[in-house]
Protein backbone atom coordinates (compact mmCIF):
# COMPACT_ATOMS: atom_id res chain seq x y z
CA UNK A 1 0.00 0.00 0.00
CA UNK A 2 1.70 3.26 -1.07
CA UNK A 3 -0.94 5.69 0.22
CA UNK A 4 0.03 8.23 2.65
CA UNK A 5 -2.98 8.26 4.53
CA UNK A 6 -2.53 4.86 5.28
CA UNK A 7 -4.02 4.25 8.45
CA UNK A 8 -3.12 1.26 11.26
CA UNK A 9 -6.22 -0.29 12.59
CA UNK A 10 -5.94 -2.37 15.29
CA UNK A 11 -8.55 -4.57 16.91
CA UNK A 12 -8.00 -4.75 20.98
CA UNK A 13 -10.35 -7.39 22.69
CA UNK A 14 -10.53 -9.57 25.45
CA UNK A 15 -11.12 -13.46 24.19
CA UNK A 16 -12.96 -15.90 26.29
CA UNK A 17 -14.11 -16.22 30.01
CA UNK A 18 -11.88 -13.65 32.27
CA UNK A 19 -13.33 -9.86 32.92
CA UNK A 20 -10.14 -8.29 33.38
CA UNK A 21 -10.39 -5.69 30.78
CA UNK A 22 -7.80 -2.95 32.10
CA UNK A 23 -4.88 -4.08 30.37
CA UNK A 24 -6.85 -3.89 26.84
CA UNK A 25 -7.77 -0.46 27.47
CA UNK A 26 -4.53 0.74 28.59
CA UNK A 27 -2.89 -0.65 25.33
CA UNK A 28 -5.94 0.87 22.99
CA UNK A 29 -5.34 4.17 24.47
CA UNK A 30 -1.94 4.07 23.78
CA UNK A 31 -2.54 2.88 20.51
CA UNK A 32 -4.64 5.47 19.75
CA UNK A 33 -2.44 8.15 20.91
CA UNK A 34 0.52 6.59 18.52
CA UNK A 35 -2.28 7.56 16.07
CA UNK A 36 -4.16 4.03 15.59
CA UNK A 37 -7.68 3.66 15.06
CA UNK A 38 -8.32 0.94 17.74
CA UNK A 39 -11.99 -1.18 17.13
CA UNK A 40 -12.50 -1.72 20.53
CA UNK A 41 -13.94 -5.29 20.76
CA UNK A 42 -14.57 -5.21 24.44
CA UNK A 43 -15.48 -8.55 27.05
CA UNK A 44 -16.22 -12.10 26.42
CA UNK A 45 -15.30 -12.79 22.72
CA UNK A 46 -15.77 -15.66 21.31
CA UNK A 47 -12.96 -16.91 18.70
CA UNK A 48 -15.59 -15.95 15.93
CA UNK A 49 -16.43 -12.90 17.06
CA UNK A 50 -13.32 -11.90 16.77
CA UNK A 51 -12.80 -13.22 12.94
CA UNK A 52 -15.97 -11.74 12.09
CA UNK A 53 -14.76 -7.76 13.40
CA UNK A 54 -11.25 -8.43 12.27
CA UNK A 55 -12.82 -9.35 8.01
CA UNK A 56 -15.59 -6.56 9.16
CA UNK A 57 -13.26 -4.09 9.84
CA UNK A 58 -10.70 -5.04 7.60
CA UNK A 59 -7.89 -4.67 10.45
CA UNK A 60 -4.29 -5.30 10.11
CA UNK A 61 -3.07 -6.43 13.48
CA UNK A 62 -5.94 -8.39 16.34
CA UNK A 63 -4.42 -7.66 19.60
CA UNK A 64 -5.68 -10.28 22.44
CA UNK A 65 -5.87 -9.59 26.33
CA UNK A 66 -6.30 -13.20 27.89
CA UNK A 67 -5.70 -13.86 31.79
CA UNK A 68 -7.55 -16.59 32.31
CA UNK A 69 -5.50 -19.76 31.44
CA UNK A 70 -7.39 -20.58 28.35
CA UNK A 71 -4.89 -19.41 25.33
CA UNK A 72 -3.63 -22.71 23.84
CA UNK A 73 -6.91 -23.42 23.15
CA UNK A 74 -8.71 -20.50 22.18
CA UNK A 75 -5.62 -18.79 20.10
CA UNK A 76 -4.94 -21.32 17.88
CA UNK A 77 -8.64 -21.67 17.24
CA UNK A 78 -8.81 -17.80 16.30
CA UNK A 79 -5.44 -18.75 13.84
CA UNK A 80 -7.73 -21.29 12.47
CA UNK A 81 -10.54 -19.44 11.95
CA UNK A 82 -8.49 -16.38 10.16
CA UNK A 83 -7.03 -18.79 7.79
CA UNK A 84 -9.88 -20.81 6.82
CA UNK A 85 -11.71 -17.18 6.48
CA UNK A 86 -9.35 -15.81 3.57
CA UNK A 87 -7.15 -13.23 6.40
CA UNK A 88 -4.18 -15.29 7.19
CA UNK A 89 -2.67 -11.83 6.38
CA UNK A 90 -4.09 -10.34 9.67
CA UNK A 91 -1.40 -10.23 12.08
CA UNK A 92 -2.48 -11.81 15.66
CA UNK A 93 -0.68 -10.45 18.93
CA UNK A 94 -0.92 -12.02 22.22
CA UNK A 95 -1.32 -10.36 25.83
CA UNK A 96 -1.66 -11.23 28.97
CA UNK A 97 -0.67 -14.04 31.66
CA UNK A 98 0.56 -16.17 29.61
CA UNK A 99 4.09 -18.55 31.11
CA UNK A 100 7.14 -18.48 29.02
CA UNK A 101 6.96 -22.33 27.75
CA UNK A 102 3.27 -21.66 26.25
CA UNK A 103 4.98 -19.15 23.73
CA UNK A 104 6.57 -21.57 21.43
CA UNK A 105 3.34 -23.80 21.17
CA UNK A 106 1.48 -20.30 20.31
CA UNK A 107 3.92 -19.08 17.54
CA UNK A 108 3.60 -22.58 16.31
CA UNK A 109 -0.40 -22.01 16.00
CA UNK A 110 0.35 -18.77 13.78
CA UNK A 111 0.73 -15.99 16.93
CA UNK A 112 2.89 -13.56 15.38
CA UNK A 113 4.44 -11.81 19.26
CA UNK A 114 3.50 -12.35 22.84
CA UNK A 115 3.59 -9.64 25.47
CA UNK A 116 3.58 -10.41 28.95
CA UNK A 117 3.86 -8.50 32.16
CA UNK A 118 6.36 -5.82 31.98
CA UNK A 119 6.14 -5.67 28.34
CA UNK A 120 6.08 -1.43 27.71
CA UNK A 121 3.65 0.02 25.59
CA UNK A 122 6.81 1.60 23.41
CA UNK A 123 7.64 -1.61 22.50
CA UNK A 124 4.06 -2.74 21.49
CA UNK A 125 3.34 0.12 19.42
CA UNK A 126 7.22 0.07 17.70
CA UNK A 127 6.33 -4.03 16.80
CA UNK A 128 2.57 -2.99 15.76
CA UNK A 129 3.73 -0.24 13.49
CA UNK A 130 6.43 -2.57 12.49
CA UNK A 131 3.89 -5.15 11.17
CA UNK A 132 2.05 -2.42 9.58
CA UNK A 133 4.64 -1.52 6.91
CA UNK A 134 5.94 -4.55 5.84
CA UNK A 135 2.68 -5.46 4.70
CA UNK B 1 -2.18 0.37 -4.57
CA UNK B 2 -3.18 1.72 -8.28
CA UNK B 3 -4.50 -0.26 -10.82
CA UNK B 4 -1.89 -2.18 -12.22
CA UNK B 5 -0.33 -2.81 -8.50
CA UNK B 6 -1.51 -5.71 -7.02
CA UNK B 7 -0.77 -6.96 -3.30
CA UNK B 8 0.64 -9.76 -2.07
CA UNK B 9 -2.22 -12.20 -3.14
CA UNK B 10 -2.35 -10.68 -6.79
CA UNK B 11 -5.56 -8.92 -5.67
CA UNK B 12 -6.01 -5.78 -8.00
CA UNK B 13 -8.66 -3.23 -7.06
CA UNK B 14 -11.04 -4.35 -9.84
CA UNK B 15 -10.38 -7.94 -8.42
CA UNK B 16 -11.42 -6.69 -5.26
CA UNK B 17 -14.81 -5.05 -6.63
CA UNK B 18 -15.83 -8.28 -8.27
CA UNK B 19 -15.15 -10.58 -5.26
CA UNK B 20 -17.22 -7.83 -2.81
CA UNK B 21 -19.92 -8.36 -6.05
CA UNK B 22 -19.89 -11.81 -5.76
CA UNK B 23 -20.40 -11.34 -1.79
CA UNK B 24 -17.16 -11.93 -0.11
CA UNK B 25 -17.00 -10.00 2.86
CA UNK B 26 -13.20 -9.83 2.80
CA UNK B 27 -13.05 -8.11 0.10
CA UNK B 28 -16.19 -5.60 1.07
CA UNK B 29 -13.80 -4.69 4.21
CA UNK B 30 -10.76 -4.26 1.95
CA UNK B 31 -12.30 -1.90 -0.47
CA UNK B 32 -13.86 0.29 2.38
CA UNK B 33 -10.13 0.70 3.97
CA UNK B 34 -8.67 1.39 0.43
CA UNK B 35 -11.27 4.41 -0.13
CA UNK B 36 -10.98 5.86 3.22
CA UNK B 37 -7.40 5.63 2.59
CA UNK B 38 -7.77 7.45 -0.37
CA UNK B 39 -5.98 4.91 -2.08
CA UNK B 40 -5.24 5.72 -5.87
CA UNK B 41 -7.71 3.81 -7.88
CA UNK B 42 -10.44 3.65 -5.42
CA UNK B 43 -11.92 6.34 -7.19
CA UNK B 44 -12.18 4.16 -10.69
CA UNK B 45 -13.33 1.52 -8.32
CA UNK B 46 -16.13 3.29 -6.96
CA UNK B 47 -17.12 4.48 -10.60
CA UNK B 48 -17.77 0.64 -10.47
CA UNK B 49 -19.31 0.10 -7.79
CA UNK B 50 -22.16 3.23 -8.06
CA UNK B 51 -23.64 1.24 -11.65
CA UNK B 52 -24.16 -2.08 -8.88
CA UNK B 53 -25.89 0.35 -6.55
CA UNK B 54 -29.77 -0.04 -6.20
CA UNK B 55 -30.84 2.85 -3.95
CA UNK B 56 -30.40 1.52 -0.27
CA UNK B 57 -32.66 3.38 2.12
CA UNK B 58 -30.15 4.83 4.60
CA UNK B 59 -30.67 6.01 7.96
CA UNK B 60 -29.26 8.21 10.21
CA UNK B 61 -28.45 8.88 14.24
CA UNK B 62 -27.28 11.79 15.65
CA UNK B 63 -27.15 12.94 19.16
CA UNK B 64 -24.97 13.60 22.34
CA UNK B 65 -22.08 11.29 23.08
CA UNK B 66 -23.49 8.92 25.69
CA UNK B 67 -27.03 8.94 24.59
CA UNK B 68 -27.31 5.85 23.68
CA UNK B 69 -26.96 5.83 19.66
CA UNK B 70 -25.25 2.33 19.13
CA UNK B 71 -27.29 0.25 21.66
CA UNK B 72 -30.59 1.63 19.60
CA UNK B 73 -28.75 1.45 16.27
CA UNK B 74 -27.94 -2.24 17.25
CA UNK B 75 -32.10 -2.92 18.03
CA UNK B 76 -33.26 -1.04 14.84
CA UNK B 77 -31.49 -3.35 12.93
CA UNK B 78 -32.58 -6.34 14.36
CA UNK B 79 -36.16 -4.18 14.02
CA UNK B 80 -35.00 -3.78 10.03
CA UNK B 81 -34.04 -7.39 9.88
CA UNK B 82 -37.55 -9.11 10.81
CA UNK B 83 -39.24 -7.44 8.21
CA UNK B 84 -36.36 -9.30 6.14
CA UNK B 85 -34.45 -6.58 4.62
CA UNK B 86 -30.31 -6.77 4.73
CA UNK B 87 -28.80 -4.22 7.03
CA UNK B 88 -25.19 -2.43 6.89
CA UNK B 89 -23.65 -0.32 9.60
CA UNK B 90 -21.72 2.81 9.47
CA UNK B 91 -20.62 3.34 13.45
CA UNK B 92 -18.37 7.25 13.62
CA UNK B 93 -16.24 8.31 16.11
CA UNK B 94 -14.13 11.19 16.65
CA UNK B 95 -10.56 10.87 15.29
CA UNK B 96 -7.27 12.80 17.40
CA UNK B 97 -7.24 16.16 16.61
CA UNK B 98 -3.73 15.91 17.77
CA UNK B 99 -2.38 12.21 16.55
CA UNK B 100 -5.02 10.67 13.91
CA UNK B 101 -5.89 7.87 15.85
CA UNK B 102 -9.30 7.17 17.42
CA UNK B 103 -11.40 4.50 19.82
CA UNK B 104 -13.52 3.12 17.55
CA UNK B 105 -15.94 1.51 20.26
CA UNK B 106 -19.28 1.32 18.88
CA UNK B 107 -19.70 -2.18 18.04
CA UNK B 108 -19.11 -2.91 21.98
CA UNK B 109 -22.76 -1.81 22.63
CA UNK B 110 -24.31 -4.02 19.26
CA UNK B 111 -24.54 -7.22 20.83
CA UNK B 112 -27.51 -8.05 19.21
CA UNK B 113 -26.59 -8.01 15.37
CA UNK B 114 -22.98 -10.02 16.19
CA UNK B 115 -24.52 -13.24 14.94
CA UNK B 116 -26.45 -12.18 11.76
CA UNK B 117 -24.63 -12.50 8.69
CA UNK B 118 -26.76 -10.04 7.31
CA UNK B 119 -25.48 -7.29 8.93
CA UNK B 120 -22.34 -5.79 8.40
CA UNK B 121 -20.95 -3.13 10.65
CA UNK B 122 -18.14 -0.83 9.76
CA UNK B 123 -16.03 1.56 12.59
CA UNK B 124 -14.85 4.69 10.97
CA UNK B 125 -12.91 7.58 12.79
CA UNK B 126 -13.79 10.84 11.16
CA UNK B 127 -10.57 11.89 9.99
CA UNK B 128 -10.35 15.71 10.43
CA UNK B 129 -14.27 15.72 9.31
CA UNK B 130 -16.09 18.17 11.47
CA UNK B 131 -19.78 17.63 10.82
CA UNK B 132 -20.85 14.23 12.77
CA UNK B 133 -19.31 12.12 9.58
CA UNK B 134 -16.34 10.70 8.01
CA UNK B 135 -15.32 11.92 4.06
CA UNK B 136 -15.67 8.16 3.41
CA UNK B 137 -19.09 8.18 4.55
CA UNK B 138 -20.95 8.13 1.55
CA UNK B 139 -18.44 6.44 -0.53
CA UNK B 140 -19.39 4.04 2.41
CA UNK B 141 -23.12 3.77 2.03
CA UNK B 142 -22.72 2.91 -1.88
CA UNK B 143 -20.32 0.26 -1.57
CA UNK B 144 -22.84 -1.23 1.07
CA UNK B 145 -26.10 -1.01 -1.02
CA UNK B 146 -23.84 -2.26 -4.53
CA UNK B 147 -23.14 -5.50 -1.73
CA UNK B 148 -26.59 -5.73 -1.69
CA UNK B 149 -27.98 -4.32 1.91
CA UNK B 150 -30.95 -2.53 1.39
CA UNK B 151 -30.87 -0.66 4.22
CA UNK B 152 -27.90 1.51 5.58
CA UNK B 153 -27.69 2.87 9.68
CA UNK B 154 -25.66 5.57 9.71
CA UNK B 155 -24.63 6.49 13.66
CA UNK B 156 -22.44 9.34 13.81
CA UNK B 157 -20.11 10.82 16.41
CA UNK B 158 -21.33 12.14 19.66
CA UNK B 159 -22.98 15.39 18.16
CA UNK B 160 -23.52 18.79 19.86
CA UNK B 161 -25.83 21.20 18.24
CA UNK B 162 -23.96 22.29 15.17
CA UNK B 163 -23.04 18.94 13.40
CA UNK B 164 -25.88 18.37 10.64
CA UNK B 165 -23.81 16.61 7.92
CA UNK B 166 -25.86 13.70 8.38
CA UNK B 167 -28.88 15.22 7.04
CA UNK B 168 -27.22 15.37 3.46
CA UNK B 169 -26.43 11.41 3.83
CA UNK B 170 -29.73 10.24 5.05
CA UNK B 171 -32.94 9.49 3.63
CA UNK B 172 -34.20 9.44 7.42
CA UNK B 173 -33.09 11.10 10.41
CA UNK B 174 -33.49 10.12 14.28
CA UNK B 175 -32.40 13.11 16.84
CA UNK B 176 -31.73 10.91 19.74
CA UNK B 177 -32.46 12.88 23.29
CA UNK B 178 -31.73 12.03 26.73
CA UNK B 179 -33.36 13.68 29.68
CA UNK B 180 -31.09 16.15 31.99
CA UNK B 181 -29.12 18.08 29.70
CA UNK B 182 -30.70 21.47 29.90
CA UNK B 183 -34.40 23.12 29.76
CA UNK B 184 -37.19 23.88 26.86
CA UNK B 185 -34.61 26.71 25.31
CA UNK B 186 -31.91 23.84 24.53
CA UNK B 187 -34.59 22.16 22.03
CA UNK B 188 -35.31 25.42 20.18
CA UNK B 189 -32.19 26.32 19.06
CA UNK B 190 -31.16 25.57 15.51
CA UNK B 191 -29.02 22.75 14.43
CA UNK B 192 -29.23 19.73 15.51
CA UNK B 193 -32.93 19.84 16.83
CA UNK B 194 -33.95 21.07 13.49
CA UNK B 195 -32.78 17.79 11.43
CA UNK B 196 -34.95 15.17 13.12
CA UNK B 197 -37.47 13.46 10.72
CA UNK B 198 -38.25 11.04 14.28
CA UNK B 199 -37.21 11.96 18.00
CA UNK B 200 -35.97 9.62 20.38
CA UNK B 201 -36.13 10.52 23.97
CA UNK B 202 -33.33 7.39 25.41
CA UNK B 203 -33.09 6.13 29.19
CA UNK B 204 -36.64 7.07 29.40
CA UNK B 205 -36.91 5.41 32.56
CA UNK B 206 -34.29 8.80 34.29
CA UNK B 207 -36.27 11.51 36.09
CA UNK B 208 -37.73 14.31 33.78
CA UNK B 209 -38.01 11.75 30.53
CA UNK B 210 -41.94 13.27 30.11
CA UNK B 211 -40.94 16.60 30.52
CA UNK B 212 -38.10 16.52 27.45
CA UNK B 213 -41.19 14.91 25.17
CA UNK B 214 -43.20 17.83 26.38
CA UNK B 215 -40.38 20.32 25.21
CA UNK B 216 -40.04 19.09 21.78
CA UNK B 217 -43.21 18.57 21.54
CA UNK B 218 -43.97 22.68 22.19
CA UNK B 219 -40.82 23.60 20.15
CA UNK B 220 -42.74 21.44 16.68
CA UNK B 221 -45.79 23.00 16.90
CA UNK B 222 -44.34 26.40 16.60
CA UNK B 223 -43.92 25.00 13.36
CA UNK B 224 -41.88 22.86 11.79
CA UNK B 225 -40.25 22.55 8.15
CA UNK B 226 -42.86 20.31 6.63
CA UNK B 227 -46.48 20.49 7.06
CA UNK B 228 -47.42 16.47 6.02
CA UNK B 229 -44.82 15.42 8.53
CA UNK B 230 -44.80 15.78 11.54
CA UNK B 231 -41.66 14.14 13.28
CA UNK B 232 -43.08 11.67 16.03
CA UNK B 233 -41.47 11.56 19.50
CA UNK B 234 -40.61 7.80 20.66
CA UNK B 235 -39.58 7.08 24.54
CA UNK B 236 -37.70 4.28 24.80
CA UNK B 237 -34.99 2.48 27.25
CA UNK B 238 -32.46 0.91 24.44
CA UNK B 239 -31.17 -1.27 26.87
CA UNK B 240 -34.04 -3.26 27.38
CA UNK B 241 -35.53 -2.52 24.19
CA UNK B 242 -38.16 -0.51 25.22
CA UNK B 243 -39.92 1.56 22.76
CA UNK B 244 -37.64 0.22 20.06
CA UNK B 245 -40.56 -1.62 17.92
CA UNK B 246 -42.50 1.57 17.48
CA UNK B 247 -39.13 3.52 16.65
CA UNK B 248 -38.94 0.98 14.01
CA UNK B 249 -42.38 1.45 12.75
CA UNK B 250 -42.08 4.92 12.67
CA UNK B 251 -38.78 4.52 10.29
CA UNK B 252 -40.99 2.50 8.08
CA UNK B 253 -43.86 5.29 8.19
CA UNK B 254 -41.31 8.25 7.26
CA UNK B 255 -40.03 5.62 4.75
CA UNK B 256 -43.73 5.23 3.25
CA UNK B 257 -44.25 9.20 3.55
CA UNK B 258 -41.10 9.94 1.85
CA UNK B 259 -41.76 7.31 -1.43
CA UNK B 260 -45.84 8.76 -1.71
CA UNK B 261 -44.58 12.35 -1.20
CA UNK B 262 -41.75 11.39 -3.86
CA UNK B 263 -39.55 13.59 -1.68
CA UNK B 264 -37.62 10.48 -1.44
CA UNK B 265 -36.19 10.46 -5.46
CA UNK B 266 -36.01 14.80 -5.18
CA UNK B 267 -33.47 13.94 -1.35
CA UNK B 268 -31.79 11.69 -3.84
CA UNK B 269 -31.11 14.26 -6.99
CA UNK B 270 -30.55 16.65 -4.30
CA UNK B 271 -27.72 14.57 -2.64
CA UNK B 272 -26.50 13.19 -6.17
CA UNK B 273 -26.10 17.14 -7.23
CA UNK B 274 -24.40 17.90 -3.80
CA UNK B 275 -21.78 15.13 -4.25
CA UNK B 276 -20.54 16.07 -7.81
CA UNK B 277 -19.42 19.07 -6.58
CA UNK B 278 -18.30 17.90 -3.38
CA UNK B 279 -15.85 15.30 -5.96
CA UNK B 280 -15.33 18.08 -8.07
CA UNK B 281 -14.13 20.73 -5.23
CA UNK B 282 -11.95 17.99 -3.92
CA UNK B 283 -10.49 17.36 -7.53
CA UNK B 284 -9.61 20.63 -7.99
CA UNK B 285 -7.70 21.31 -4.50
CA UNK B 286 -5.96 18.34 -4.84
CA UNK B 287 -5.11 19.29 -8.63
CA UNK B 288 -4.04 22.64 -6.29
CA UNK B 289 -2.04 21.25 -3.52
CA UNK B 290 -0.32 18.41 -5.77
CA UNK B 291 0.87 20.81 -8.29
CA UNK B 292 4.33 20.83 -8.96
CA UNK B 293 4.06 24.48 -10.12
CA UNK B 294 6.27 27.11 -8.06
CA UNK B 295 3.21 29.99 -8.04
CA UNK B 296 0.72 27.77 -6.75
CA UNK B 297 2.92 26.64 -3.28
CA UNK B 298 2.60 28.84 0.10
CA UNK B 299 5.94 29.47 0.05
CA UNK B 300 7.56 30.58 3.30
CA UNK B 301 8.62 33.66 1.89
CA UNK B 302 4.80 34.43 0.90
CA UNK B 303 3.78 33.84 4.16
CA UNK B 304 6.62 36.24 4.90
CA UNK B 305 4.88 38.77 3.26
CA UNK B 306 2.04 38.59 4.35
CA UNK B 307 2.84 38.43 8.33
CA UNK B 308 4.81 41.68 7.63
CA UNK B 309 1.66 43.45 6.18
CA UNK B 310 3.43 43.68 2.59
CA UNK B 311 0.70 41.60 1.19
CA UNK B 312 -2.83 40.26 2.59
CA UNK B 313 -3.85 36.22 2.64
CA UNK B 314 -6.35 37.48 0.10
CA UNK B 315 -4.15 38.40 -3.07
CA UNK B 316 -2.60 35.58 -2.11
CA UNK B 317 -5.25 33.43 -2.58
CA UNK B 318 -6.55 35.44 -5.79
CA UNK B 319 -3.56 34.81 -7.33
CA UNK B 320 -3.07 31.58 -6.69
CA UNK B 321 -6.37 30.47 -8.31
CA UNK B 322 -5.96 32.65 -11.37
CA UNK B 323 -2.38 30.95 -12.00
CA UNK B 324 -4.35 27.73 -11.59
CA UNK B 325 -7.21 28.47 -14.00
CA UNK B 326 -4.30 29.52 -16.27
CA UNK B 327 -2.43 26.07 -16.05
CA UNK B 328 -6.43 24.03 -16.03
CA UNK B 329 -7.15 26.00 -19.42
CA UNK B 330 -3.71 24.66 -21.23
CA UNK B 331 -4.00 21.15 -19.94
CA UNK B 332 -7.29 20.78 -20.73
CA UNK B 333 -8.36 22.45 -23.55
Amino acid sequence: MSSEKKKLRVLISKLGLDGHDRGAKIIAKALRDAGMEVIFGGLRKTPQDITRIAIEEDVDVIGISLLSGAHETLLPELCQLLKENDARDIAVVAGGIIPRDDVPILKRAGVKAVFGPGATSKEIIKYIKSIGTNE
Amino acid sequence: MNLAEKDQRGNSIFDLVDKMLNGSVRALGKLITLVEDECPGSLEALKKVYYNTKDAYVVGLTGAPGTGKSTLVDRIAVEIRRQGFKVGIIAIDPSSPFTGGAFLGDRVRMMNTSNDNDIYIRSMGTRGSLGGLSEATASTVKILDAFGKDFILIETAGTGQAEVDVIKETDTTVVVCVPGLGDEIQTMKAGVMEIGDIFVVNKADLRDADRLVGDIETMLNMGYGSKEWIPPIIKTIATDGSGVVALGEEIFNHRGYLIESGLLKSKKVKRIRQEIMEIAKNKIINKISNSSNEANQVSDELLNEIMLREKDPYTAAEEIVNNFSEIFQKSYV
